[in-house]
């Protein structure tokens, strides 16, 4: 205590008194902030590498329909794409992530498949950072965030059915749009792309921004989604869990095939009694 | 009780019954004692008795060969061991497998149906092997009769009914008769009363909802009121009920709502913009089709298709039809803001929300000519 009192003095003190409260700001900031701003964080704090590689990467792989410096293209009768100035890096990691970028043909919808080679967690961060250096946007979530083990599924199932079933189907099945386009089902999306998704709004799905559907109902219908999917099928298959279609279809047709076999073995005569 | 009816000579255990075999030849009359009828000559039954008591023999009556009728008979002794199982299988089941839970009550009734359509399958078709494999066949004709009474009988009914009516002075006394009737016909108009209890005419209530100026627009589920600039990223969309109806069913299926947020350059000029705020558009939640919720909403081409028969409309335009067989666009909610930034309804719709009803009209040429 008397050393702190002796040096309060000292022409140095001022500083180390400011360094301290800077410190304890930022630090206090770090803590409190949203997860989400970590990408920006990491971006002004000299990942600056990251934002370089990810150029590369767009050049090579991206650049062809999206342009030079992501600002689209729309030539008529070529391969064009939109502008990703400002989709965020939530947006490129779902859609390279899942395979969805780069595409391949052309179509009504860019489907789910197997990414290529050069795909992996990290080429994906760097092209994010790139991205997301343009223009910002949405951030890849914290893996905390999207933790369905820490969403409420009673919540989020409420959420789920009130903004999301219209498409997807009620277990996450997925169903038809206009025009050959479609909601994708759920099962194959890790919480981390559900949330993405729910932020940016890929293809023709709409944007449920974090000022409207808030990160924390977002987990909760990550939760719902996530506990539908691991509930078993005791009797088998679920028939795709699309409900009483596919479950009448089968109904009619295998079991009325059999009542039908059924009378048929019944009531088969056989033919040799007549022949005495 | 063993089923071993070979073992001693039949008639020494005549007072004692095997289980499940037919009663001593003597008393074989399984329904009743009544001499069987005969023949009068009316058209009655062929007055034979029932075969049961001889076996019918004869020339046309083929009995399996001895190989075939063991292996019927080991085939359908097998099958009635396995629905023993299987019942025993249920019971157990039931004590085994308890519910409480979701996942373990979908077990249970997995086991429970499993078990007793194995039961129930394996009797019956033990019982078919039983009858194809092991009991003769023959061919069988039973002989119809007529339906219809004897003619003396029926004249004797009708001489009878004819006597009765004139007896009773229908057709002497006037006064009678009349009042008669007058009695009777009040008592047929009766179930058209009861029409009454289909509930009361809906009056005007088809032509509204609960929306009213100023009322605040939440987000369906978390029942959030919204705030404009909170709503800020094009190509979102929500699903909207009305402040203090969040949970009234009867309400909601009117007056739901689902708002989009748009670039203001993406409106097209369908679109009432003065009912809009900030390229937020409020469209009924109600296809005006059949009534479904038409809320599958594709940001890039701004169609909302309705599930239940495609009829799809361009929420940019004012939600018109571009396909399927609705009629009518989704009537547009006139929004804005109140003091504190939160969207609130200017008023409610000002055509009928939902499908066509008898009493509709052209309400959106009503609307045309007050303006």
């Amino acid at each position: 205590m008397n050393s702190i009192t002796a040096r309060r003095r000292h022409p140095l003190a001022r500083y180390a008194v400011l360094l301290l409260a800077l410190s304890l700001l930022g630090g206090v900031y770090a803590l409190l902030a949203p997860g989400g701003d970590r990408a920006d964080a990491a971006i002004a704090s000299g990942r600056a590498d990251d934002v370089a590689a990810g150029k590369d990467l767009f050049a090579a792989h991206c650049a062809s329909c999206h342009g030079p410096n992501a600002e689209g293209t729309s030539q008529p009768g070529t391969a064009s794409g939109p502008s990703l100035i400002g989709v965020g890096a939530a947006a490129v990691d779902f859609q390279v992530s899942s395979g969805r970028m780069p595409l391949a043909n052309p179509g009504p919808q860019a489907p789910r498949k197997r990414a290529p080679e050069w795909v992996n967690p990290d080429t994906v961060r760097q092209l994010a950072a790139y991205v997301q250096s343009l223009g910002g946007g949405p951030t890849k979530p914290s893996l905390e965030s999207v933790d369905p083990a820490k969403g409420d599924p009673a919540k989020g199932g409420e959420l789920f059915r009130a903004n999301c079933i219209q498409c997807h189907n009620f277990v996450g099945s997925g169903g038809g749009l206009t025009y050959g386009k479609y909601a994708p089902p759920l099962n194959p999306a890790t919480p981390t792309q559900i949330y993405e998704a729910m932020a940016t709004g890929p293809q023709a799905m709409p944007v449920f921004n974090d000022t409207t559907i808030t990160p924390e109902q977002k987990r909760d219908m990550i939760a719902y989604i996530v506990s539908v999917r691991e509930q078993p099928d005791p009797g088998g298959s679920g028939l795709g869990r699309i409900g009483p279609v596919t479950e009448g279809l089968v109904a009619w047709i295998a079991g009325i095939s059999l009542l039908v076999l059924a009378a048929i073995w019944i009531t088969a005569k056989k033919r040799q009694v007549n022949h005495d | 009780m063993t089923e071993n009816p070979h073992e001693t000579p039949e008639e020494e255990r005549v007072p004692r019954r095997v289980i499940g075999t037919p009663a001593p030849a003597a008393q074989r009359s399984m329904l009743g004692t009544q001499a069987p009828p005969r023949g009068d000559g009316h058209g009655s039954a062929a007055g034979e008795p029932a075969g049961a008591q001889e076996p019918i023999t004869g020339k046309a009556v083929k009995f399996p060969d001895a190989a075939t009728a063991r292996k019927g008979e080991r085939i359908a002794s097998l099958l009635f061991v396995v629905a023993f199982l299987a019942a025993v299988a249920f019971v157990a089941s039931y004590v085994i497998f308890q519910v409480g839970d979701i996942t373990r009550t979908q077990t249970s009734n997995l086991a429970l149906g499993g078990s007793l359509t194995v039961a129930l399958l394996s009797l019956a078709a033990g019982l078919v092997v039983w009858v194809r494999l092991i009991m003769p066949k023959y061919n069988l004709v039973q002989q119809r009769h007529s339906m219809s009474t004897d003619a003396p009988v029926r004249e004797e009914i009708s001489e009878t009914f004819l006597r009765g009516a004139d007896e009773s002075g229908f057709v002497k006394h006037k006064m009678l008769r009349r009042t008669l009737l007058l009695a009777a016909a009040p008592l047929g108009l009766l179930p058209l009363v009861l029409l009454k209890d289909m509930g009361p005419l809906p009056k005007t209530a088809l032509r509204h909802t609960v929306w009213k100026k100023g009322m605040r627009l939440k987000v369906e589920g978390t029942n959030e009121p919204i705030r404009a600039a909170d709503f800020n990223s094009p190509g979102g969309i929500l699903s909207v009920v009305p402040d203090g109806f969040e949970t009234d069913l009867n309400a909601l299926a009117k007056a739901t709502l689902i708002l989009i947020k748009f670039r203001p350059e993406d409106i097209k000029s369908g679109t009432n913009v003065n009912w809009t705020h900030d390229g937020i558009v409020a469209y009924s939640k109600i296809c005006t089709h059949v009534g479904c919720p038409a809320a599958l909403y594709e940001q890039t081409t701004h169609h909302i298709l309705c599930p239940c028969h495609q009829s799809t409309f361009d929420a940019a335009d004012g939600a018109k039809v571009i396909f399927g067989p609705a009629a009518r666009p989704l009537p547009q909610l006139p929004i804005a803001v109140d003091g504190e930034g939160y969207l609130v309804a200017q008023s409610d719709f000002n055509v009928p929300v939902g499908p066509s009803f008898w009493e509709r009209g052209d309400a959106e040429a009503e609307v045309r000519g007050q303006k």
